[in-house]
């Protein structure tokens, strides 16, 4: 929006009545542009919080849906009765079983963020700084992956690094290990499945926050004496700080609430919430409690970091 | 429970769904992945003019959270004894209308007696398959690290000493709580279908003292792992152990797949079709399950998927090697060592939950 609002007051600057004129119709525009994701957010992402809320308020039952309503009224009885259970956001504290999953999840979504950022980062760089034509053809291959069932490439990742694997196998051809190593159903593993299948993600806003830098800055820094180094952290890092901070959230958020990688990769003891949320939903048939955890992950993961981002918004916009 | 050759199992979808035509008499069959012969469901639709919508699940959790939603929209589904059991209790089922089905009376009335413990009368199922649960294991790693001892005993992956020896090349045993439960329940003496909290503290104790020889814990991949030779015993259900044995043959890299039932006892379970509340074609629901008791049916199906059936009338049909097969089809002496299993409380099931968690992560 920043940037927006920056070259009306560029382009209006003739007269004052243009200006005012100019202004009045672009928040006329910004209202139709606004309305089409705000309505997208209230449907596929309020009105389902609302109902996950809803049901985490509820008690279990053996019904269908298996969970009791919250509301019931008899009209000629006249009464309406209003049932809210905090039961379930009261056993999330009873049991640290449930705060060790969070944080769990938390380090590893957060390990993995970071060693996607310092995977993505040359890769970003060297596309950014590559002549336009070959731009296009490294982007594509970035994005290519995706054309493939992610599904697909977890397994292919279960066939490298399984004990009779191709790492193994290789390893052993090569005479650097005598005892395969298990990779298999580890952190290590979950590590390299969620860096794998996030690349992409970070490497794209990274690599629109670097293409848009100004390389005679870099130089300037270098006539002025300092060596690459120090302005690669003064200079490169701080201009794509926006590209960095995008996408580390691009990457942790969904780590952190991944089920499938774990699943497949990760060892019986890997403890994230995404496994705990599969359990209530299906082994307890607990909707109400799968849905208070569910909302719990929000409020204490995503609301921080949108607030972070609002803060952030803000500073840019002054 | 059941073998998941998913790719098979999806070819058949497809081929079953291709030929939509609005008017067409249809039914919606919703089954566990590779369970059925496709010669079944085309003589079926050949037969009757009726087109099978199959469709494919590889647990009963997920069919369960499918039909508690309501509207699944299927006819015909196959829930295991204890599921159907509470899912029975939540209403999702109707009645079987006997008298649409001609060849009810095939059923084996024995094992009809024993399945009437999950729904009284059996007035919600009617039998398709049974098994056991059981150790499927690697015959040549095993032998090289315990020697002559009998594999047919729980010793092997429920006593530390001796799983500590196997332990290198590989325990698995199914995620699936309720049912290793009971069996550690069964191993120890107790009450396979107890729900006593001091009962549960003593199996998952005696997991928990055997946990660090555990590989992995899954439902599906130890089919593959058996047959590659990545894993060399497993807790897993004969069907698919029997899966992996072929597959360890077809791939002929001298893997050796073998399947024992313990001597200690094990569950055996059912599985059952039903017709959902909401169904939407009920008659034609009838009309498939009954052609599904036909004799000719049940024994190809038998053949097919390596599971016994319920069903007397099949028995002279089904392949001997299938037949004959302990593991498939147990001896009367063996069989009196099986326990069934109940469906739990809703309380219980959270404790259960649980226990299984901290047995698998430590906490």
């Amino acid at each position: 929006m920043s940037i927006q609002t920056g070259s009306a007051w560029v382009d209006g600057s003739g007269s004052r009545l243009a200006k005012y004129n100019f202004l009045r119709s672009i928040n006329w525009g910004r209202f139709a542009v606004l309305a089409v994701p705000s309505v997208w957010l209230a449907i596929f992402f309020f009105i389902p919080f609302l109902v996950v809320f809803k049901i985490s308020l509820s008690e279990t039952a053996i019904a269908v849906p298996p969970y009791t309503s919250l509301l019931e009224w008899d009209l000629e009885e006249a009464y309406v009765n209003l049932k809210i259970n905090l039961g379930n956001y009261l056993f999330l504290f009873e049991d640290t079983f449930y705060l060790d999953a969070y944080l769990s999840s938390v380090k590893i979504a957060s390990i993995s963020t970071f060693l996607t950022l310092i995977v993505a980062f040359p890769i970003a760089y060297l596309i950014a700084r590559s002549s336009p034509s070959r731009r296009a053809l490294l982007l594509s291959l970035v994005i290519l992956p995706f054309w493939t069932s992610f599904l697909l490439r977890v397994y292919a990742w279960m066939g490298f690094l399984k004990k009779n694997g191709l790492v193994n196998e290789t390893l052993l051809g090569l005479g650097i290990i005598d005892q395969p190593l298990t990779m298999l159903q580890t952190d290590f593993a979950v590590y390299i499945g969620i860096v794998y299948t996030y690349l992409p993600f970070m490497v794209l806003p990274l690599y629109s926050a670097l293409e848009k830098m100004d390389m005679t800055l870099l130089e300037a820094a270098e006539d002025l004496g300092a060596k690459p180094a120090i302005s690669f952290f003064l200079i490169t890092v701080p201009m794509a700080l926006p590209g960095i901070i995008a996408g580390c959230l691009l990457v942790f958020i969904p780590a952190v609430g991944e089920f499938v990688i774990p699943a497949l990769l990760g060892g019986s003891d890997t403890l994230m919430i995404g496994r705990v949320l599969w359990d209530e939903f299906f082994l307890n048939r607990d909707w109400p409690m799968a849905s208070a955890v569910a909302i719990v992950m929000l409020i204490v993961l995503v609301l921080p970091i949108m607030l972070i981002r609002n803060s952030q918004g803000k500073e840019e916009a002054v | 429970m059941n073998p998941k050759k998913l790719g098979l199992a999806a070819a058949l979808a497809v081929a079953v769904s291709t030929s939509a035509i609005a008017e067409e008499k249809v039914v919606n069959f919703y089954n566990w992945s590779d369970y059925i012969s496709p010669e079944i469901l085309e003589n079926f639709t050949k037969d009757t003019g009726i087109k099978v919508n199959y469709d494919v699940y590889d647990s009963n959790e997920v069919l369960e959270a499918k039909l508690m939603s309501g509207g699944s929209g299927y006819d015909v589904v196959v829930p295991t004894g204890s599921f159907l059991e509470r899912q029975v209790q939540a209403g999702i089922y109707s009645e079987i209308d006997r008298s649409q089905l001609s060849n009810y009376g095939n059923l084996d009335t024995v094992m009809v007696e024993k399945i009437s413990r999950h729904d009284e009368g059996n007035k919600h199922n009617v039998p398709y398959a049974w098994g056991t649960i059981g150790l499927g294991y690697n015959v040549d790693m095993v032998k090289q690290r315990l020697g002559d001892m009998p594999v047919n005993t729980l010793d092997l992956i429920f006593k530390p000493e001796i799983a500590a020896k196997l332990k290198d090349c590989g325990i698995t045993v199914l995620d699936s709580p309720a049912e290793v439960i009971s069996i550690a329940l069964n191993y120890l003496g107790l009450d396979p279908n107890s729900e006593k909290k001091a009962d549960l503290k003593k199996a998952t104790a005696l997991m928990k003292s055997v946990r660090e020889s555990y590989g992995k814990f899954n439902s599906s991949q130890y089919i593959s792992d058996l047959a590659n030779g990545e894993t060399c015993v497993a807790l897993g259900y004969n069907g698919d152990v029997l899966q992996a044995q072929s597959r360890a043959e077809e791939a002929g890299q001298g893997v050796n797949i073998g399947y024992a039932i313990p001597k200690e006892g094990t569950l055996v379970w059912f599985d059952l079709l039903a017709i959902p509340a909401d169904a939407p074609h009920k008659a034609e629901a009838h009309q498939l399950i009954d052609y599904i008791l036909k004799a000719e049916s049940a024994a190809s199906i038998s053949n097919f998927v390596y599971y016994a059936v319920a069903n007397k009338a099949a028995e002279p049909m089904v392949l001997d090697e299938v037949l004959n097969n302990p593991g498939i089809y147990p001896s009367d002496e063996v069989k009196a060592n099986l326990f069934t299993q109940n469906a739990h409380t809703a309380k219980f099931d959270r404790q259960l939950t649980r226990a299984w968690t901290s047995v698998k992560t430590g906490r």
